[in-house]
C-alpha cells in the first residue's frame, strides 16, 4: 500500500473540478437551505440546466461561450421562477417534494427520444468545450504543484473553478451581510413575522431560490465543460445528496462552510477508497473484495455523517451559539 | 366603577354607543367580514370602526373569533365574504406586508421573535424604507449604509426605551418570555406605524414586566398612534382602554367606554359568566405597586 500516493491522491481530490462543482452546488444550497430556510432537494436540476443550457447555446444557437454561460444563468433563473411560484407560497416541506421530483422530471426530460436533437437525449451532448479550452493561457507541459502534477488545461479549469469559487463567495458574503441578507435570514426563521413587518416574503424567496440556483448552475458548467460533455444520468438524487452532505458537513448558514466541507467530504471519500482498497489488496481484510470497498466507504462517510448531524448540528464552521438554542 | 381613564364618550362615539356604532374619528372601518370554517362561522362582523389615536380593546371569551378577525384584517387570512378599510383605503384582499407598509403593523399572540437573529437585527428588520432590501442595491454598501445608520439609531432609542439595550448583540432565541414579547412590541415600532394591533401583548408576561409593557402601550398613545389589542386580563383593559369592543361568537356583541361595558349584561352573560359577581379589583390609573398587589390579592 503507497500511502503517500493514497495521499497525493486524496489531496488532489480535495481541489479537483469535481469538488469545485459540488463546492458551488453547496454553496447555493447555503443560501436556500442555510440563510433563508427553503429545502430544496432538486439542486442536481439546477445544476443540470446550467449545464443543458450552457451546452445548447453553443451547440444548437452557436452562441460564443460567454453568452451560452449567461443563457445557462438565464435558463436557471426561469426554473427558479416555475418551480417557485406555485410552490413558495406553501409550507417547506411541499417545495421539498415538488423540489425532488421535478429534478427528475428534468433528468428524464433530457433523456427523451424526442427531444434529442437538442438536448442528445440518453447519449448527451459534446463537441462544446473547443472555445472554452482555446481560452486557456497556461503554456502546454506538465506542472508539478508538490503532491501531484497537472497537465496545463487541468491546471486551467481548477484555476477557472478555483477563481468562480472565490468570487462566489465574496458576492455571497456581501449579500448575507446586507439588509437584503437580513431578510432572508428572518425569513428563516418566522416568515409570518417577516411578513408583519412589510416584506414581500414570497418575492424574497424566489430571489433566494434563482440566486442558489444559479450558483448551482455555475457548478453543473464547470462540471461539463471538465468532461467536455454532458450526460442525464449524472444529475440523479444522488448528486442532491452529495451537495446535501457537503453543506451540512461544512454548517448551513456559513459562507466558508460549504467550500471546506465539499474539500473534506470529497477528499475523504478518497482517502477512505485508497486506505480500504489498500488493505483490501494486503490481504488485511478477507471478508471484502475490491469492489465491496466503493460501497463501504459510502457506508462509512454516511455514519459519520450522521454523528455529525447528531452531535455536531452546527456543521464544522458553523456557529456554536447557535447550537445552544436548537436543543 | 367610575370611569378610571376618564373617556368623553361623545369625543369618540357619533351617537347612541352600541355594537357596531359610528365613530367621530375612526381609522379602521369593517363591513360585514365573514370568516367560516367548515360550518363553523369563526368571525361575523355587521359593521365595526375603530377610534383613531386611542387605545381600543378587543376582548371576548375564547374562541370569540378574535385573532381571526385580527388576521382578517391584517390580510393573514382571507374572509368568506366582508369589506374593509384602513385610513380609507379599501383593504379587502390587499397582501400582509402590503397592508403592513400602509402603517398597519400587527404582533403575534404567540411571540415571534427570530430567534436566531441578534436583537439588534430583529429590531433593524422592522424598518421600511432601506434601499439595501432590495437584491441589486444589497451588493453595493454605500448605497444603503447610510439608511442603516438612521435605523440602527431609531432601534438603539426604542432598545432603550423597552430596557432591552443591555441585550442589543444577544441572540432572540435566549431573550426570556416576556423580553421576547417587549422585544416584538419594540420591533413593531420601528416603521412608525398608525395603528399597531397587538395579540394579547400580557400573555405569559410576569407582573414586573406587565407594568412596563401597560406604561409602553400608554406611551404609544401619546405619540399618536391608535392602539388596537386582544387580551384576556381584565385589569388592563380596565386600565389603559379608552373604549372596549366585546366580541362573542364571532360577533360584536357590545362596544363602549370600558365602566360601561363592564356593566353590560350582553357582555357580562357572553364574557364573565357565572363569575361576574367576583370582585375584579380597584385600581387606579397610576398603577405602580397597586397592580401587583391587586394582581396578588386575585390570584390569592
Amino acid at each position: 500500500m503507497d500511502i503517500l500516493n493514497i495521499l497525493a491522491l486524496a489531496l488532489g481530490e480535495m481541489i479537483s473540478p469535481t469538488t469545485i462543482t459540488f463546492v458551488l452546488c453547496a454553496i447555493g444550497l447555503s443560501v436556500h437551505f442555510g440563510f433563508t430556510g427553503l429545502l430544496n432537494f432538486g439542486q442536481a436540476a439546477f445544476a443540470a440546466v446550467g449545464a443543458y443550457g450552457m451546452a445548447i447555446g453553443i451547440i444548437t444557437f452557436h452562441l460564443p461561450l460567454l453568452l451560452a454561460v449567461v443563457m445557462g444563468l438565464v435558463a436557471s433563473a426561469l426554473f427558479a421562477l416555475v418551480l417557485g411560484s406555485p410552490t413558495l407560497r406553501l409550507r417547506a416541506d411541499y417545495l421539498a417534494i415538488v423540489t425532488i421530483a421535478t429534478s427528475e422530471v428534468f433528468r428524464y426530460f433530457m433523456t427523451t427520444i424526442g427531444f434529442a436533437g437538442v438536448t442528445g437525449g440518453s447519449n448527451g451532448l459534446s463537441q462544446f468545450g473547443k472555445e472554452f479550452w482555446a481560452m486557456n493561457p497556461i503554456p502546454e507541459g506538465d506542472y508539478n504543484l508538490g503532491f501531484v502534477s497537472y497537465r496545463s488545461d487541468q491546471l486551467f479549469v481548477l484555476a477557472v473553478g478555483w477563481g468562480t469559487i472565490i468570487v462566489g463567495a465574496l458576492i455571497l458574503r456581501l449579500l448575507m451581510r446586507s439588509p437584503w441578507g437580513r431578510v432572508l435570514k428572518g425569513i428563516r426563521e418566522d416568515e409570518d413575522a417577516v411578513r408583519s413587518l412589510g416584506k414581500n416574503v414570497f418575492a424574497y424567496k424566489l430571489q433566494a431560490l434563482m440566486v442558489g440556483g444559479m450558483f448551482a448552475s455555475i457548478g453543473g458548467m464547470i462540471f461539463v465543460l471538465n468532461l467536455s460533455n454532458v450526460q442525464p444520468q449524472t444529475w440523479t438524487t444522488n448528486f442532491t445528496f452529495t451537495i446535501w452532505s457537503v453543506l451540512l458537513l461544512g454548517g448551513a448558514a456559513t459562507i466558508l462552510g460549504p467550500i471546506a466541507g465539499g474539500m473534506i467530504f470529497l477528499g475523504l471519500i478518497s482517502l477512505t477508497q485508497g486506505i480500504m482498497g489498500g488493505m483490501v489488496e494486503m490481504g488485511w481484510l478477507p471478508f471484502l473484495t475490491q469492489p465491496d470497498v466503493a460501497q463501504i466507504r459510502f457506508i462509512l462517510i454516511g455514519l459519520s455523517l450522521m454523528l455529525l448531524v447528531i452531535f455536531r448540528p452546527q456543521g464544522l464552521f458553523g456557529n456554536k451559539k447557535e447550537l445552544q438554542f436548537n436543543g | 366603577m367610575a370611569n378610571e381613564v376618564g373617556v368623553d364618550v361623545s369625543k369618540i362615539a357619533v351617537g347612541e354607543v352600541g355594537p357596531g356604532c359610528k365613530k367621530v374619528d375612526p381609522i379602521l372601518i369593517a363591513d360585514g367580514v365573514k370568516r367560516q370554517f367548515g360550518g363553523l362561522t369563526a368571525v361575523d362582523v355587521a359593521h365595526l370602526e375603530i377610534p383613531r389615536g386611542l387605545i381600543t380593546a378587543l376582548i371576548g371569551p375564547n374562541g370569540a373569533g378574535k385573532t381571526t378577525f385580527f388576521n382578517l384584517l391584517t390580510g393573514f387570512d382571507k374572509p368568506n365574504q366582508g369589506s374593509w378599510s384602513f385610513e380609507g383605503k379599501d383593504l379587502a384582499g390587499v397582501s400582509s406586508y402590503k397592508v403592513a407598509r400602509l402603517g398597519m403593523i400587527r404582533t403575534f399572540q404567540l411571540t415571534k421573535a427570530l430567534s436566531l437573529l441578534t436583537v439588534i437585527e430583529n429590531m433593524r428588520l422592522g424598518a421600511q424604507k432601506q434601499p439595501g432590501e432590495s437584491f441589486f442595491t444589497s451588493l453595493i454598501r454605500p448605497l444603503w449604509i447610510k439608511r442603516e445608520r438612521e435605523i440602527t439609531e431609531t432601534a438603539d432609542s426604542l432598545l432603550k426605551r423597552f430596557k432591552l439595550d443591555a441585550k442589543r448583540e444577544d441572540y432572540a432565541a435566549s431573550l426570556s418570555g416576556g423580553q421576547r414579547k417587549l422585544l416584538e412590541m419594540a420591533r413593531a415600532l420601528m416603521s412608525s406605524p398608525k395603528l399597531v394591533m397587538l395579540d394579547e401583548p400580557m400573555a405569559g408576561v410576569n407582573p414586573a414586566l406587565t407594568q412596563s409593557l401597560l406604561d409602553h402601550i400608554k406611551e404609544l398613545k401619546n405619540t399618536g398612534t391608535t392602539v388596537l389589542f386582544v387580551e384576556h386580563d381584565m385589569h388592563m383593559v380596565r386600565h389603559i382602554s379608552d373604549w372596549v369592543i366585546v366580541m362573542a361568537e364571532g360577533k360584536v356583541v357590545a362596544e363602549g367606554p370600558p365602566s360601561t361595558v363592564m356593566k353590560d349584561q350582553a357582555v357580562i352573560d357572553a364574557y364573565l359568566g357565572a363569575h361576574h359577581d367576583t370582585d375584579l379589583g380597584t385600581l387606579t390609573v397610576s398603577t405602580d405597586t397597586t397592580t401587583l398587589k391587586s394582581t396578588a390579592q386575585e390570584t390569592d
